[in-house]
């Protein structure tokens, strides 16, 4: 019985085959549209956090209670080879480093700018940020270097130094003393966000520790996790476990660190989303119409199933199973193009020729990748499906509310 | 022996409401239909006669007086019974065919049967059998698109009669055929009234169709306007 009004559905389906193949494309074209935007989104987020993680804040952060807002100099996590120690033990973490900062004034010979100046690892920096792949001129920091710097491009050019060139830097120490020290730049980086190139002097950490008087002290412990997915894991075990070691320690991770990247992707979420649903609507007001048209034509057919003794509950059945192929067959369609062109895109990019510089502005790269995922390759097809069941609905209920007499009479 | 009436009619009325005005089809209807009958329902277009066949059929509700099926108050009956009971007891047979654009002749015969739960190979056999018996051999596979307007009537009666109703409901079968085609259609109708005891109404106004009814009731503006059996019916 189920295979006969399948069948029957099979064939209806392709009584106006141009119809039909219209509608299904309309499907398919939503299909395809979710698929590439839903991984593309994904894709941009990744690297967008990846970017970001890179460049400031590491997955995940221990610093001191209340230094994330108030940023004071004495608020330091104060055994940082015991923390790195039970860090470096946790699983998930793929690497740490550890960062102190300052914000001084730093004067050449000439200016003075305000800057915060970073005391960073020299070893273990390069594995947590890009900082070293910055460095457009003259090199990266080395252990031994002692009072050297590293210094933003647009800093560089404000106080007209260049490598070799000294600076003085002017702070306080965490003593609350004068922190002052010359240091010599070894290298000028560049990573293309303004804010970050212009206001920004990084120093080995031994040089910083005796500078701003730190006694060991350093501000963060910088975490990068073996994936993005599992910094939720890592920053719980991590906040079990530190309370043991020192006190006055908390975890944060790259969302509660960077609060404005976070928003920025519900913003893109929410437009995205609209877009979606105007999208979503289309295709379901036009399988809304694929089938009030067809129970408008085949009225008559209906009406001679009902008195040959057919159930009014039975003509809806075969409407839905029609409807089921008719989006079976287009959602099909859709998810194999969806996944075809993003593969394709994710294995050559997208160029954004023209727009280098503001991306660089975000930290993003100038070619970009969607990201084909279970999700993105599913959710949009699911809604789909969904909203045309819903939208076929409307024809069902009308086949249930005919009678057979007023159905065979329209024609005949 | 008197013969147990299958329809049974009684002052039946029915009124149609057409924009403002009130169209009387039915007015006082009353009505025996014995088994075996070969009954031409007969009148000018819009006299009632499809009216009629709608109530009697279970397509359409009267607005007084009673009509029994089989014994059965169909005004008493919900629409899923009625349903039900246009599955079990009764088989129409349309002016313009009516067959399903989408199945062959041989699904189209199978499909109440389908309805009925009858299982696959007896509906394949029995679906067959009756498309022999109105000569469409080895046109089983056909979609009414690939048939002649006498052929898809032949697929409609067989779809009618194969389930063995108790009454076969056909409104102007042979309206849209030609004459010889009418004529082979009413002499295959009137071989399974002998044959095999189907009970046939039919509305026509055709004088040939007429000749071949065994008994032939006059419409006229909603009433009875005569009632009579005939003998010697047209010959084939």
């Amino acid at each position: 019985m189920k295979s006969f009004t399948t069948q029957m559905a099979w064939r209806n389906v392709w009584r106006n085959p141009r119809r039909s193949v219209l509608t299904m494309a309309s499907v398919a074209f939503a299909g395809l549209i979710l698929i590439f935007m839903l991984s593309w989104q994904f894709g941009s987020y990744d690297t967008m956090i990846n970017s970001a993680v890179s460049i400031h804040t590491g997955h995940l952060q221990v610093q001191a209670e209340g230094y994330h807002d108030k940023r004071r100099i004495g608020q330091v996590v104060e055994r940082p080879d015991a923390v790195a120690k039970v860090v470096e033990r946790t699983k998930g973490v793929d690497t740490y480093t550890t960062r102190a900062s300052a914000f001084s004034l730093v004067s050449s010979e000439d200016r003075t700018y305000a800057a915060l100046v970073v005391g960073i690892d020299p070893e273990r920096e390069p594995a947590v940020s890009t900082l070293e792949s910055l460095v457009r001129k003259g090199s990266f920091l080395a252990p031994d270097d002692g009072y050297q710097a590293l210094i933003g491009r647009l800093l560089a050019r404000n106080l007209k130094v260049d490598v070799g060139d000294e600076i003085v830097l002017l702070g306080q120490g965490r003593d609350g003393s004068i922190a002052a020290s010359a240091v010599r730049v070894k290298g000028v980086f560049e990573s293309g966000q303004d804010e970050f190139d212009r206001s920004t002097v990084q120093i080995p950490m031994a040089a910083f520790q005796e500078v701003y008087a730190m006694r060991g002290g350093v501000h963060e412990l910088v975490v990068v996790c073996e994936s993005l997915d599992s910094v939720p894991a890592v920053k719980q075990r991590l906040a079990s476990t530190l309370p043991g070691v020192e006190k006055g320690l908390v975890v944060l991770d790259w969302k509660e660190l960077m609060p404005g990247l976070v928003q920025s992707i519900q913003m893109d979420l929410i437009s995205g989303f609209i877009f979606y649903v105007i999208l979503i609507l289309v295709v379901a007001f036009s399988i809304l119409n694929t089938f009030l048209m067809a129970i408008f034509e085949r009225k008559k057919e209906f009406g001679v199933l009902l008195a040959l003794g057919s159930t009014p509950g039975r003509i809806s059945r075969m409407i839905l199973a029609e409807c089921g192929v008719m989006t079976g067959l287009g959602i099909a369609a859709g998810v194999v193009l969806g996944a075809a062109v993003t593969l394709y895109f994710e294995a050559h990019g997208i160029a954004f020729s023209g727009a280098e510089e503001i991306l660089r502005q975000f930290g993003l790269p100038e070619r970009m990748y969607p990201e084909l995922s279970l999700l993105s390759a599913t959710v949009g097809a699911g809604v789909v499906l969904l909203i045309t069941s819903f939208a076929v609905i409307y024809p069902a209920l009308r086949v249930l509310r005919l009678r057979p007499v007023d159905a065979i009479s329209t024609i005949q | 022996m008197e013969t147990q009436s299958i329809v049974s009619l009684s002052d039946v009325t029915k009124t149609y409401r057409q924009g403002r005005v009130q169209i009387t089809a039915l007015d006082g209807v009353s009505l025996e239909v014995p088994q075996g009958d070969f009954l031409a329902l007969a009148g000018p277009s819009g006299s009632g006669k499809t009216t009629l066949l709608n109530l009697i059929g279970g397509l359409d509700r009267a607005d007084s007086g009673s009509i029994r099926l089989n014994g059965n108050d169909l005004g008493a009956m919900s629409e899923s019974e009625l349903a039900g009971m246009r599955l079990e007891q009764v088989g129409f047979v349309f002016q313009s065919y009516n067959l399903i654009p989408v199945l062959s002749a041989e699904e189209n015969v199978e499909y109440v049967m389908l309805l009925q739960g009858v299982a696959a190979r007896e509906r394949r056999e029995k679906a067959r059998a009756i498309l022999d018996d109105v000569g469409l051999e080895g046109m089983y596979d056909r979609r009414p698109a690939e048939l002649s307007g006498g052929q898809q009537q032949r697929v409609a009666v067989a779809r009618a009669v194969v389930s063995g109703p108790s009454i076969v409901l056909a409104d102007e079968p042979t309206a849209n055929l030609d004459s010889a085609t009418g004529r082979a259609l009413m002499d295959m109708m009137r071989s399974m009234n002998e044959a095999k005891g189907v009970t046939f109404v039919f509305s026509t106004h055709d004088r040939m169709v007429m000749d071949y009814a065994g008994r032939l009731i006059r419409i006229r503006d909603g009433r009875v306007a005569g009632d009579e059996r005939r003998e010697g019916e047209a010959e084939s």
